[in-house]
């Protein structure tokens, strides 16, 4: 017999203000098999647990049910509870009369005729709940960390100082990302080279970190503690393991004229190239699109002056695989292409350029040296104008409903260098609100206005117009003066929106982790669980979850390793003991369940049965894998015969409780 | 008054005047600009706020060329020369009176009338 306790949970006001808790456990306390049934203030309090522990112990209760909030909340708080006073935590269940009942009526008759309802479903469900043992699986003390930028580079040092392993996987051939491509940072104006190259090559030498450069994740398979995954060493005909990175093919190379990608494509490298000189691994890459031995067979100048031998056309991709605990996104971000904003004559005119060109313009080591020119005939610009929320905070069919977040300090910074450099240069910034929230971030921009007399302008650009004589004709409006501009520019700056990274949505799938409509990844809860995806194991760090700056993304990195080693610190992590099983004896065989689990959990096997009059027959039976079922349930439903089973959500718990509610 | 005649006007104009985050690019995309009196984003502003019989006896309701360029450039979607046209039509329907009463009718009748020529008729001479 049943020995049922009902506690009811008043949550403040939060469930007692619109349910009248004292009927729903006066109602509770006449179901079948309920020999105590009671309602206090708060059930999640240390007393009102204690009142739960107490009852178990003093009534001998078989069962126990929370009438309260959502069981992400206190599930686990009300199992532990009941594990304390010598019960089966799974022999708990949760009625949630607060998010799907109080919270969202009005009317306090019905919300408690619902209450009771719902309780009485729970009460039906206990009565054929089981006691379940939780299992636990070993955690491989390994970290993924996908993408090389500053944030993938924090969080792999990070880990690699609490003395775990970690590899980080890169698409392009050298780390450092978009912050290698930075001149200077807001708001301290120090170099970003000088501040990122010492961690690219701490990440290089430190032994506990493995780079995979040229490299993609291509599959992942397994769950939190013991993911396999294949990664892909993209061909760059170069043996990293011998190249030394000398350079002097690069020297050699006679196609010289291959947009380079690293300077935003304002001039050229060779066809076998390393990106920038302080690339990370220093190793050579072959763009098999240019190299004129991959296309016509003639030519080899660099393998021949290779004193290494390290040049090789043939090779060809490879796959690895690898298993890791713990996996880290960090893909990152790009400006959006421009193409559909025709108004700003992007394509139309070198000298209308995004803001990552212009820090290409003005680095020492971009296509002029450091010294700003214009890119149509390299002469010294005059007057420069900043079109600020380029598809940024615009209608969804217009760009992206999101503030960028980083172009009003970036165009800051770029506006004040140039009038401290050029102080004959005049600079103008058309913008909507300047948005500075941030350490020392306002101090920097009014500095931008007060110190270095840089004309910001409340208004947008409606028309950028390349004339013949080499200038542009900026028409935009200043709002406070109400008026219409036109200013004879010589360049125009787009502070472009930014998006994640193209890669990172395929990579969610694999992952099984949500993004959000603009392909942010989605964390796991928006302010208690920032740098955690809501698919255990996956740890989200930098731009790919939402648009930062390098102090945000350098912290977020940092968190994000916090969470992975307190996870690699464990040697093994409790399984969920609500997984799928097959009654073999009623299995069909048909495969049905194994084409549906998205784990890969289940397999088949031939086993040999008895069958009627001392004989035996071998059939083809499904069985599941504990270790690898993360209970979804999908097999349950695609059986055709009834054969697979959920541990504590069976099929014949769910039937008791739809009886019940329709009873 | 005011806010009957701000409901119609979004409502014939079709046009979320809330959506605008006040960014001025109507007004800089604007042909007409300096023989306005009131420019694009002030029309958006000032039905807004239901200031609107300013812009019905403002010339600039007749400056805009409904080139649309404000339309196809505005970041969030307000579609401003729709504004404009929508208080323009307020204004041309509230010119003069009822410069048709229906016993008039029957007078002007022949046979190639169409009887949407007489419904349009009502609407552009009558208040």
């Amino acid at each position: 017999m049943q020995r049922i306790g009902v506690f009811v949970c008043h949550c403040g006001t939060n469930i007692a203000a619109t349910v009248d808790v004292k009927a729903v456990a006066e109602a509770l306390g006449h179901e079948p098999g309920v020999v105590i049934s009671r309602e206090y203030q708060y059930m999640c309090s240390e007393s009102g647990q204690n009142l739960v522990k107490d009852a178990i112990r003093e009534h001998n209760l078989t069962g126990v049910v929370i009438c309260s909030c959502s069981p992400r909340m206190h599930e686990n708080t009300f199992r532990k509870a009941a594990a304390a006073a010598g019960l089966n935590p799974y022999l708990v269940e949760i009625a949630n009369i607060r998010e799907q009942c109080s919270w969202i009526h009005k009317d306090i008759a019905s919300a408690t005729e619902k209450a009771v309802i719902l309780g009485k479903a729970a009460v039906a469900k206990v009565h054929l709940n089981a006691p379940l043992i939780a299992g636990e699986s070993p955690v491989v003390k390994r970290a993924l960390v996908i993408g090389g930028g500053i944030a993938g580079i924090q969080t792999a040092l990070d880990i690699a100082e609490a003395g775990f392993d970690v590899d980080i996987v890169e698409k392009q051939p050298t780390i450092g990302g978009k912050m290698a491509q930075i001149d200077k940072t807001f708001p301290t104006l120090d170099c970003a080279a000088c501040i990122l190259t010492p961690k690219m090559v701490e990440a290089s030498q430190n032994e506990k970190i493995h780079i995979y450069s040229f490299s993609e994740v291509t599959d992942v398979k397994g769950f939190v503690g013991n993911f396999t995954v294949t990664i892909k060493r993209k061909a760059r005909y170069v043996d990293e393991t011998k190249c030394t990175g000398c350079g002097l093919c690069t020297e050699k190379c006679p196609m010289k004229k291959v947009p380079n990608e690293f300077n935003m494509g304002l001039d050229n490298r060779t066809a076998i190239y390393i990106p920038f000189a302080q690339a990370v691994p220093k190793v050579a890459t072959i763009d098999p699109n240019y190299c004129m031995m991959m296309k016509t067979g003639k030519c080899g100048v660099c393998s021949k002056v290779c004193s290494v031998g390290a040049i090789d056309y043939k090779q060809e991709d490879k796959f690895i695989e690898e298993k890791y605990g713990a996996i880290v996104v960090a893909t990152g971000f790009n400006p959006i292409n421009l193409d559909k904003y025709d108004e700003f004559a992007y394509n139309q005119c070198a000298d209308v350029v995004t803001s990552l060109e212009l820090e290409r313009l003005m680095n020492a080591a971009g296509p002029n040296g450091g010294t700003l020119l214009r890119p149509s005939d390299k002469t010294h610009p005059h007057t420069i104008v900043f079109v600020q929320c380029v598809g940024s905070r615009c209608d969804d069919e217009k760009g992206k409903p999101y503030c960028s977040k980083i172009c009003c300090m970036y165009t800051a910074k770029h506006a004040m260098l140039i009038r401290e450099k050029y102080p004959d240069t005049e600079v103008y910034v058309f913008y909507i609100d300047v948005r500075t929230p941030g350490k020392n971030f306002d101090e920097f921009y009014r500095r931008a206005v007060e110190q270095y007399n840089v004309h910001y302008i409340k208004g947008m650009v409606g028309k950028v117009t390349p004339k013949s004589d080499g200038k542009i004709d900026v028409q935009a409006s200043d709002l406070i003066a109400n008026e219409q501009l036109h200013i004879n520019a010589d360049m125009v700056v787009l502070a472009a929106a930014i998006e994640p990274d193209k890669t990172a949505r395929p990579l969610a799938t694999m992952l099984t982790t949500q993004m959000d409509t603009n392909d942010f990844f989605t964390e796991a809860h928006p302010k208690l669980r920032p740098v955690e995806s809501a698919t255990a194991g996956i740890f989200l760090s930098g731009a790919c979850q939402g648009p930062k700056d390098i102090p945000e993304t350098v912290a977020q990195g940092s968190a994000a390793a916090a969470k992975a080693i307190g996870l690699l610190c464990k040697n093994s992590i409790t399984c969920n003991p609500c997984v799928a099983h097959s009654n073999e004896l009623m299995c069909n065989g048909c495969s049905a369940c194994e084409k549906v689990c998205p784990y890969g959990a289940i397999t088949y096997q031939d086993k040999e049965f008895r069958m009627p009059d001392r004989t035996t027959a071998i059939r083809r039976v499904a069985s599941v894998n504990p270790a690898v079922c993360q209970g979804c349930g999908a097999c349950t439903v695609a059986c055709p015969s009834g054969a697979m089973d959920l541990n504590g959500f069976s099929n014949s718990q769910i039937m008791a409780e739809v009886d019940a509610i329709c009873k | 008054m005011s806010d009957k005649l701000k409901e119609q006007i979004l409502r014939s104009s079709g046009s979320n005047v809330l959506k605008c985050m006040r960014c001025g690019k109507c007004s800089a995309t604007c042909p007409s600009y300096d023989e306005m009196e009131y420019h694009p984003h002030q029309f958006v502003y000032m039905v807004e706020k239901g200031d609107i019989e300013k812009l019905m006896s403002s010339d600039s309701l007749y400056k805009c060329l409904t080139c649309f360029a404000c339309v196809d450039r505005c970041p969030r979607g307000v579609e401003p020369a729709k504004v404009v046209e929508a208080v323009r039509l307020a204004a041309v329907r509230r010119q003069g009176n009822n410069h048709l009463v229906p016993t008039d009718i029957p007078g002007m009748l022949d046979d190639d009338l169409p009887q949407q020529a007489i419904v349009t008729a009502f609407r552009k001479y009558t208040k």
